[in-house]
């Protein structure tokens, strides 16, 4: 069998595993943007203790990798009595690791936003609140976009360490293709193509909403 | 006696860490009284209009805004602010926001006012300005001069009882400033007080009350506008005038 004839017998069977993968790759996503926002608010607008608390949760986790983070969750948590099944477990691992990086990245949108934008909007008489709501968080949100994408298709990518712990995924899929056949080359160049193929229809999709939601009359970017 | 002044400043000492620039400057305006403030750049206008609503902390020093004291404890900032109009040297409009939103927003969620009331007070203002049909265009699609009377609007929309002008027209180029200065001597014209920082003489001239001349985090020489611009009683007044007017001479050679 040569590798075209290949593909075309296994890759259906591993891009099965495209539905795990985004469902992980969504959910994580999901609950990083959750715990991002209050990283970004206690770090940006909170009194000292939540301010430190925030830059720390965001050191610590972009200083240590991912898989030990998942490996702590996932196999170390149950020691203190803390279980969770391997899906929790990878979104968990996922999610809290992409708030860190999304925190980040909303904490250099609003950042981006000009002074004379809160000025303005505090000589209206805003609240922080309001002016959170609806002057700094729709701008902030179109700076960020592009990262945000970024950080969604690096996300897709790794939860294929999911696959480790027992997610049957589009990686774990190509291990059994792999094991199966004895043509490991070709198994995970299938899988390859089918993170690729994920990885470039969302970053398009992006660049339309984008323009679609880019400020009238804005010249650059 | 107090109740005939709209702003009561005093002693004010403010400035931005450790730098300071308001060195304890005082400054009155009367209800519907129009004020302008003169003087070389990094003399304290801006910041002084900036600490008259809290925009910048003062140090030290005393804020009385429509008879309630700001620089005392447990003063509701926001309400106070909702009662003054505050527009920038840089229109500061929200870019996301179409022009009617800018104008309607705040209404709505500062003095709750209802969104079909809101949206009415938008478009007489607009008309108020010389804007129409320009509601549902965003403002960097706008000229600058546009922007700086959609920002004007959308400050008087708020009913403000004082007018807080901070070089109104000093981003603009010269053809577009006359339209702003326009608009500006017609809400003038209205009785609402308003305190102006500007180098435009001539329209210091036609739309002041009276003419304050600031250096150095103080008030050097204030009165009449008359007497201020054609016959100043300190030098440092004098000297800054005869600049501005050379400049401006320059500036009308150039675009002949």
């Amino acid at each position: 069998m040569g590798v075209f004839e290949f593909l075309i017998e296994y890759l259906p069977f591993i891009a099965q595993g495209s539905t795990v993968t985004l469902q992980l790759t969504l959910f994580s996503f999901a609950l990083g943007f959750a715990t991002a926002m209050p990283l970004v608010m206690a770090n940006l607008f909170g009194i000292l203790p939540f301010r430190l608390v925030s830059r720390s949760y965001v050191e610590v986790v972009r200083g240590t990798p991912l898989l030990v983070q998942l490996f702590l969750i996932y196999f170390g948590l149950p020691s203190i009595g803390v279980k969770f099944d391997a899906m929790t477990a990878s979104i968990l691992a996922l999610g809290l690791n992409s708030a860190a990086y999304q925190a980040e990245i909303f904490r250099a949108a609003i950042k981006g936003i000009p002074e004379s934008q809160f000025l303005a909007a505090e000589s209206l008489g805003f609240t922080k609140l309001q002016t959170f709501r609806y002057v700094v968080l729709p701008q902030a949100v179109r700076i960020a976009l592009p990262a945000l994408v970024n950080e969604f298709v690096t996300l897709i990518k790794e939860s294929a360490l999911a696959s480790i712990i027992g997610i049957v995924e589009i990686t774990r899929r190509a291990d059994y293709v792999a094991a199966y056949t004895f043509r490991a080359f070709e198994a995970y160049l299938a899988a390859a193509i089918i993170y690729f193929v994920l990885c470039y229809f969302f970053s398009y999709g992006a660049r339309y909403i984008e323009k679609k939601t880019r400020i009238p009359g804005y010249k650059g970017g | 006696m107090s109740e005939d002044y709209i702003l009561i400043m005093e002693d004010i000492v403010a400035g931005y860490e450790g730098h300071k620039v308001l060195n304890g400057v005082s400054i009155r305006v009367r209800r519907g009284e129009r004020v302008v403030v003169m003087g070389p750049s990094g003399s304290g206008k801006s910041t002084l209009l900036k600490a008259a609503v809290l925009l910048v902390k003062p140090w030290s020093g005393r804020i009385v805004l429509d008879g309630e004291e700001l620089t005392g404890k447990g003063v509701d900032i926001r309400r106070v602010r909702a009662k003054t109009g505050f527009v920038f040297q840089s229109y500061n409009l929200f870019p996301h926001m179409t022009v009617l939103d800018n104008i309607v927003l705040p209404q709505v969620i500062v003095k709750k006012v209802s969104r079909e009331k809101a949206v009415e007070k938008a478009r007489q203002v607009l008309r108020e300005v010389g804007l129409e049909g320009v509601e549902h265009k965003y403002p960097l699609q706008l000229s600058g001069g546009q922007q700086q009377r959609v920002a004007i609007a959308r400050a008087l929309a708020m009913e403000p009882k004082i007018f807080f002008l901070d070089e109104p027209t000093s981003a603009l180029d010269p053809e577009l400033k006359e339209e702003v200065l326009n608009t500006l001597e017609k809400i003038a014209r209205e009785g609402i007080a308003m305190l102006i920082v500007t180098h435009e003489l001539d329209f210091a001239e036609d739309v002041a009350d009276r003419i304050v001349f600031m250096e150095n985090g103080v008030v050097v020489e204030e009165g009449d506008p008359h007497k201020v611009l054609y016959n100043p009683e300190k030098e440092r007044t004098r000297e800054f005038l005869r600049s501005i007017r050379r400049r401006r001479r320059a500036a009308q050679t150039l675009e002949k």
